[in-house]
């Protein structure tokens, strides 16, 4: 077993970066990443880690720079939040289409306007459709396997795709928490060297990120959304593996008090530990309730949400962003048309909260199943979705 | 879409729609572009070959006689070789429907 120790999560999210021995990390400083690419030009700098750091001079560039480090066989990290992550977009989407495994990690914070630095999940929305395989992580020591877990899935030959993880912005990156670190043999057994399928070399020319004629682009871009889809055998395997030898399992969608439980809880990211304490808490009060927590993003475990849901009559849906003009966030969403095809469909109510870092307290998400039950009792279909605790709401 | 024979199916297309033969770009017909075609006038062209050097599509050839044409195939008829040409000996004229 690895040595266990406090650090700040960005700074352990560093030091699991070191450990994939990554060849070059291309990023832009930007709140609440930054601590994140501090430590990695530190550990650079100071001759821990053997790569190259090339601080560009935007976020569009460093996206650029990773698919490039990808495309000739070398292992990439980048990582950055919200606008940043605006501003990459256009590359972001071409990373995943040109099938380029790297890491990267998104400190989730609110898009602007009007500016946040704080956290919420509105940029991981805003790049949901971008063919990535995307994780949420929700403690230090889940960032830091993810890193791993990362590499080591998207550089599989059988899935050559982009992972990216999700943690939340100073919830997460500006905590100090216990991460248990791996063993360098743990890390050789999980993580093999990186063998593209192809790669750039003047010796065996190659092109990459061609035109795409109205004739050809269709089957592309099934093959790459097959290629998503695909990726989750591997992904359940390097889940497996990784708890054969780390002892910590993970699962697409993590389950706490769920078995007989009439309503569920779900939830992304840090989210899951506050509503585990209200599980606890209703749970004494004889109410049976549980708790969902979405791991796996994209692709999305469809199965694996309709197994957790079972027999469960009422969710809870707690979304972090806000599709404008939409139908309820976008979890919600997705969960719904997930069990559309469910004969006794359940309940679905959906509370949008905590945007910038708002706190959200047991006590609210107590509210939340109050709420709830007094919607159920009514026409639990009359409303789409309810602002929690906006003023004038 | 029609799907003639050499189309590939989702399923034989190289990862990531990588192309892995060099130099295919001759396969792609950028003829089909034109609506204007260049023609020569061997009698004032002094065979300088600029018109082959510029055009961006590689589709000017030189003939045994040392003038030059091109591979309709190929050329899109932007008018470059013309636009170049130092004695005016290439016109661009309407292509018939
Ligand atoms: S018209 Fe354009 S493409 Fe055609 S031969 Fe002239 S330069 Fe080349
Ligand atoms: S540029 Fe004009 S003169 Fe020169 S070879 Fe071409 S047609 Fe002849």
């Amino acid at each position: 077993m690895g040595k266990r120790i406090g650090l700040e999560v960005s700074l352990s999210a560093a030091e699991a970066v070191k450990m994939a021995d990554v060849d070059c990390i291309a990023a832009y400083p930007i709140t609440p990443q930054t601590h994140i690419v501090e430590h990695l030009s530190e550990l650079v700098n100071d001759g821990e880690l053997d790569a190259e750091f090339i601080p560009v001079e935007s976020e569009h560039s460093a996206m650029s720079v990773c698919t490039g480090v990808a495309a000739v066989g070398a292992r990439a990290f980048t990582c950055t939040s919200s606008q940043g992550l605006a501003l990459m977009n256009e590359i972001v989407h071409i990373a995943a289409s040109m099938r380029l495994p790297m890491v990267m990690i998104l400190a989730n914070r609110s898009m602007s306007g009007p500016i946040s630095i704080w956290n919420d999940h509105t940029d991981v929305m805003s790049i949901r459709d971008c063919g990535w395989i995307q994780v949420f992580a929700n403690n230090g020591q889940e960032v830091f396997d993810h890193v791993l877990f990362g590499y080591r899935v998207g550089e599989s030959q059988k899935v050559m795709l982009p992972v990216m993880i999700h943690i939340d912005g100073f919830i997460l990156t500006h905590v100090i928490e216990p991460v248990e670190f791996w063993e360098t043999q743990q890390v050789e057994r999980y993580l093999p060297a990186f063998k593209p399928i192809h790669a750039l070399h003047p010796d065996r020319p190659v092109t990459m990120g061609a035109f795409g004629m109205p004739s050809m682009f269709s089957e592309v871009k099934v093959a790459q959304d097959e290629a998503l889809i695909q990726s989750k055998s591997e992904i359940m395997a390097a889940w497996n593996e990784l708890g054969d030898l780390v002892g910590r399992y993970y699962r697409p969608i993590e389950t706490y008090r769920s078995e007989d439980a009439e309503t569920l809880f779900i939830t992304q990211g840090s989210f899951g530990e506050t509503v585990s304490l209200v599980v606890d808490a209703l749970r004494d009060e004889g109410k049976r309730v549980g708790l969902l927590m979405d791991r796996l993003w994209r692709p999305f475990p469809l199965d694996e949400f309709r197994q957790a849901v079972g027999n469960a009559r009422n969710l809870i849906v707690i979304d972090r962003a806000i599709s404008y003009g939409g139908q309820g966030g976008p979890l919600a969403m997705d969960l719904r048309s997930a069990l559309y095809k469910e004969r006794n469909q359940p309940n679905i109510t959906n509370f949008i909260c905590g945007l910038a870092s708002r706190d959200v307290t047991i006590d609210d998400f107590k509210n939340m199943f109050n709420r709830s039950m007094e919607k159920i009792e009514g026409n639990p279909r009359e409303e789409d979705f309810e602002y929690y605790g906006v003023r004038g709401k | 879409m029609a799907k003639t024979k050499t189309d590939p199916t989702w399923q034989e297309l190289e990862i990531g729609g990588i192309v892995t033969n060099p130099g295919n770009a001759a396969e792609y017909k950028t003829g089909d572009w034109r609506s204007l075609r260049p023609l020569w006038d061997t009698k004032r062209c002094v065979r300088c070959g600029a018109c082959y050097i510029f055009c961006p599509d590689a589709s000017i050839y030189e003939t045994e006689e040392g003038y030059f044409e091109a591979d309709l195939y190929h050329c899109k008829g932007c008018g470059i070789c013309a636009h170049e040409c130092p004695t005016q000996s290439i016109k661009m004229v309407e292509e018939e429907e």
